[in-house]
């Protein structure tokens, strides 16, 4: 309950970060995803129900503080904190590469399926801009963010030991 | 709250418990990617003033103070970094904005002599719709496209030639007075010497007096008026104006009543013939930029 509170609680202060400070943050026209980084160590820690339901809950909050179409960012984030915690539960946790791929791929993924939603639900979608023109810099800003994020990460939902584990898996 | 554990090796777990687990990830994902489709769905087709909207606008207003708290946490990082940023664009932001001067600069000096070239030319228009304009002529307007090198010689090209009807030995006046007349043609453009150049002459007529004489080149810039008889009188202040002459199928090259000059010093002796006249020219010879030629009506003689 504590770790759910504590994954809870650090996903809420990264939308809230992103909402606020890192949306308005331009960086060689590429903006930083806080929130996105977040979910990722959290799901990578955590595994696939954990990264998938805070996902939901960081998108809900995203949508609401921005007024946008609530449910867009919930089911991305929930894809990819979904699948972030399979590679990690799989064979990607103990790996020090690890955060990084994941945080790549899953900049340029998410990039990608916003982009198709928006499209499909009749919002701009400026491909080019998207895909092009800030996409790079955006993965340069999520992988700087990466590593200090990771690391508070780790200090907040510390990996179980080997013996935990058992335990929850048996039940 | 187990779910929160099950990241489990493989190699830990029986296959029933890994079966549950797969389901119950399955199920939780399922159950959520269908719950924000559901929030897409109701969202779109429910009114602004629908329950989804409500509840996003209460928590909306529920988030304002923690977005407030971390804008005003952040605000002294931003202001730093921003300062950071300012600095290190100072550099190339100084480069442009040297460029967009000196762009401004030259635009600003055709702009200035756009606006010099368009007051002579309303001048000119004036000109040719005032009673001093001579009606048996068409007016050719023409830019000062070049001068003439050496000093000795007192051209200008302009920018009409025979295409526009221009022949040798057209006037060539402004609004001030008379300038010279044509002495090339050429298909585009005509060379105009000046009546500052010492192979110009013009007859010329007191306006006051009606006294007639030949203005041509004098000392410095003014103009010499010789032919003029001691019984004729002449006054400084004067301004004299082309005779404008015709002696049988003879006539004068300028049209009557174009100003020339205007009288500054008159004088005589017993051993000459005629008065000794300096005018100073109505027209700047040198500050031209555009000037009327006088071309003459068809039928008219």
């Amino acid at each position: 309950m504590i770790d759910w509170l504590k994954a809870a609680a650090f996903v809420f202060v990264a939308a809230i970060l992103q909402v606020s400070v890192f949306s308005g943050v331009k960086i060689l026209h590429g903006t930083p995803d806080l929130l996105l980084v977040a979910i990722i160590c959290v799901a990578l820690l955590r595994g696939p129900i954990v990264g998938a339901a805070i996902g939901f809950w960081g998108g809900l909050l995203v949508d609401t503080a921005n007024l946008g179409t609530l449910g867009v960012t919930s089911l991305l984030l929930t894809v990819a904190g979904y699948w972030i915690g399979r590679y990690g539960e799989t064979n990607g946790r103990d790996r020090s590469h690890a955060p990084f791929v994941s945080v790549v791929v899953i900049t340029f993924l998410y990039a990608l399926g916003s982009l198709a939603f928006h499209y499909v639900l009749g919002d701009p979608a400026p491909a080019r801009e998207v895909l092009w023109s800030t996409l790079f810099q955006a993965m340069a800003l999520n992988l700087i963010l990466t590593w200090p994020v990771y690391a508070l990460a780790r200090i907040l939902l510390p990996a179980p030991t080997r013996r935990e584990r058992v335990v929850h898996a048996v039940g | 709250m187990a779910a929160i554990g099950s990241s489990a090796q493989r190699s830990t777990s029986t296959p029933s418990v890994r079966a549950n687990a797969v389901m119950r990830r399955r199920l939780v994902v399922g159950i959520l990617c269908v719950l924000s489709l559901a929030l897409v769905t109701v969202y779109f087709r429910e009114s602004d003033s629908g329950f989804l909207h409500g509840l996003q606008s209460t928590g909306a207003s529920v988030l304002r103070p923690f977005e407030v708290a971390a804008d005003r946490v952040a605000s002294p990082f931003e202001d730093a970094s921003s300062w950071f940023g300012g600095l290190l664009h100072a550099k190339s932001d100084n480069k442009k904005l040297r460029k967009e001067v000196d762009e401004l600069r030259a635009q600003q000096i055709v702009n200035l002599a756009a606006l010099r070239e368009n007051q002579q030319l309303k001048q000119q228009l004036k000109y040719l719709e005032s009673p001093r304009y001579p009606q048996d002529y068409r007016p050719v307007v023409a830019r000062v496209i070049a001068r003439a090198p050496s000093q000795f010689a007192q051209q200008i090209v302009v920018s009409a030639g025979k295409n526009q009807g221009i022949s040798k030995h057209d006037a060539v006046v402004t609004a001030e007075g008379l300038v010279g007349e044509v002495t090339k043609v050429a298909s585009n453009v005509a060379q105009v010497t000046l009546l500052s150049d010492d192979s110009g002459a013009v007859s010329v007529l007191d306006i006051k007096t009606n006294a007639s004489g030949i203005a041509q080149q004098g000392i410095s810039n003014s103009l010499t008026v010789d032919q003029v008889t001691k019984d004729q009188v002449v006054n400084r202040g004067d301004v004299l104006v082309t005779a404008g002459w015709r002696s049988g199928d003879l006539s004068s090259l300028y049209p009557r009543g174009i100003q020339v000059c205007q009288v500054t010093q008159v004088g005589q002796s017993d051993t000459d013939l005629y008065k000794q006249i300096q005018c100073d020219p109505f027209v700047h010879f040198s500050t031209l930029e555009a000037v009327i030629v006088l071309v003459r009506k068809a039928g008219s003689k």
